[in-house]
């Protein structure tokens, strides 16, 4: 079954700057976040693999209105990335201005690195990839 | 199957926060709507209530069994449904199946909410738990933020400058905010200028306040019945002649077809399958403008306009009377107003009156074949719901 990659155990690698997905033993796809079904197939036999954090900006917006979580913290970027391995991912990015973020961030090439993010900034439970553009 | 009607309509004004109470807000919808099929509150034999967050606007839960009592109905089976902004559109469906298949005749749908009553904090708080609390929420994405990545992918892959988008972007909250002006149940009955629109604040890049719907308080609420009694109840019974609705998770999953909704492709090719019709057959609609770049995503999704021209098109003047179809003349939810589960159900109430030719100053000329389109969160839900005159 392709439960054994949960909530929990995705978080935690995500703390130890590791991004891991499922791989479907039908079609190859890489699913990540995990679900229990391939996102291209629907089987739900699946391994888990280690995904390498590389890619490239598929969208991206700068929040200046932020939910309750991120009181204080704007403006900040939120980015989609389209992983290497092929599936899109949201996170969040260092190195780029929300002031001054164009269309040109778009297809940039990125690297996950959420040893970026200070041990007392990662929050208890809520942990997001943090991307850092390639340079 | 039996063919299914809408016989009366019924919607409060919408607005921002307000005294009465959600059951109180669909109750006017409700007594309006039942007045209009010549029917008793005796005569319903089911509620269907779509409606997404009485807990945290008023600390009330089923409030679908307190519409009951407090509309006297005579102890009917009664369901809530949350759709997100599609909530009452799901109810519809729902309504639809329960009477074509001959176990109920006469169902009383519809939805309200008062997310304006919540302010603005707690109003964005609950709109960011529509998004996926694990994998997305944690990087502090918002509701507007989805579709504003969304506007910023759409320039991208179809090469229009950023400047460009805006301003047809802004050019349909003008036109929003035209029709609502003449809207007398509307939210903001006030007319806007591109001006305004980039003056106002950014929420997040490139959407501006007033490329968004607001938060609205409100109820809506339908009558609908079988043909046979619709036929003596009313010379001009509206028929619901197809409809679609389909799913999908996070956004993201559906990647390799954004920054257009696999969920509004397969819900709408169904509902236009199922009423026999093209896209340009339809002679008026209102679809789910929340933000000012749904408009233009919704446009070509539907069939329309090609990928990447619904926002030029829009800007010539192709959406308004005189045009290839009328594109939200209630002032959709940008103008009119977003009672999130109220929304589909008015929808259904603007189409309505538009197929009876009493629209007033907004009327379509003519106007036989209408379409709704009702999307939920950014992409998870999407309705569509055919209606065409009966007579
Ligand atoms: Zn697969």
């Amino acid at each position: 079954m392709g439960d054994k990659l949960g909530v929990k155990e995705y978080r935690l690698a995500l703390r130890e700057n590791k991004l891991q997905g499922l791989k479907c033993k039908a079609c190859g796809f890489v699913t990540a976040p995990p679900r229990l079904a391939c996102r291209h197939c629907g089987a739900t036999d699946s391994e888990i693999v280690q995904l390498s954090g590389k890619g490239k900006i598929a969208t991206f917006t700068s929040i200046f209105i932020p939910p309750e979580s991120h009181r204080g913290q704007t403006p900040y970027l939120v980015v989609v990335v389209e992983l290497a391995e092929g599936p899109w991912i949201m996170g969040n990015i260092q190195g780029a201005d929300p002031n001054k973020a164009t269309l040109d961030l778009i297809g940039k090439s990125v690297h996950m690195d959420n040893n970026l993010i200070p041990d007392d900034k990662k929050p208890p439970e809520d942990i997001s990839p943090m991307f850092v553009l390639d340079s | 199957m039996r063919k299914v009607a809408v016989v009366g309509v019924g919607q409060t004004v919408f607005s921002g926060a307000q005294s009465r109470s959600n059951t109180e807000l669909f109750s006017e919808a409700a007594m309006e709507a039942l007045n209009e099929a010549n029917l008793k509150n005796k005569d319903v034999q089911a509620l269907l209530v779509g409606t997404v967050l009485t807990d945290f606007e008023e600390c009330q839960q089923i409030a679908n069994t307190y519409i009951s009592e407090n509309l006297g109905l005579p102890h009917v089976p009664t369901n809530t449904y949350d759709g997100a902004c599609a909530s009452s559109s799901v109810a519809i469906i729902d309504a639809f199946i329960w009477i074509a298949s001959g176990m109920y005749d006469i169902v009383l749908v519809g939805g309200m909410e008062k997310v304006a009553s919540m302010g603005t904090h707690l109003a964005t708080q609950t709109y960011t738990m529509y998004a996926d609390r694990y994998y997305d929420y944690p990087s502090g994405i918002t509701f507007p933020g989805m579709f504003a990545m969304l506007a910023n992918l759409y320039a991208k892959k179809y090469n229009i400058p950023i400047e460009i988008l805006k301003e047809q972007m802004a050019l349909i909250s003008v036109k929003a905010h035209k029709f609502g002006a003449l809207n007398p149940k509307a939210h903001l009955q006030r007319e806007l200028t591109v001006e305004k629109v980039f003056r106002s604040p950014m929420v997040c890049q490139p959407l501006n306040v007033y490329d968004c719907c607001p938060f609205s308080d409100g109820g809506a609420a339908i009558v609908m019945t079988s043909e046979d009694i619709a036929r003596k109840l009313t010379d001009k019974p509206v028929f619901i002649t197809g409809f679609g609705q389909a799913s999908a998770g996070t956004f993201v999953s559906q990647q390799e077809y954004l920054p257009h909704f696999i969920t509004r492709q397969i819900s709408s090719a169904k509902a236009y399958k199922m009423a026999g019709i093209k896209p340009l057959d339809i002679d008026v609609c209102e679809l789910h403008d929340s933000f000012s770049i749904s408009e233009i995503l919704a446009v070509e999704g539907l069939g329309f306009f090609d990928y990447g021209t619904g926002g030029a098109a829009s800007a010539r003047g192709e959406t308004i009377h005189g045009g290839k179809v009328v594109i939200n003349p209630s002032g959709g939810l940008k103008a009119k107003g977003h009672p999130v589960g109220a929304t589909g159900a008015a929808q259904v109430y603007e189409i309505f009156r538009q197929l009876r030719g009493e629209s007033g100053a907004t009327q379509v000329d003519n106007a036989r074949i209408g379409l709704t389109d009702a999307m939920g969160a950014s992409g998870n839900i999407n309705c569509n719901i055919v209606l065409e005159r009966g007579w």
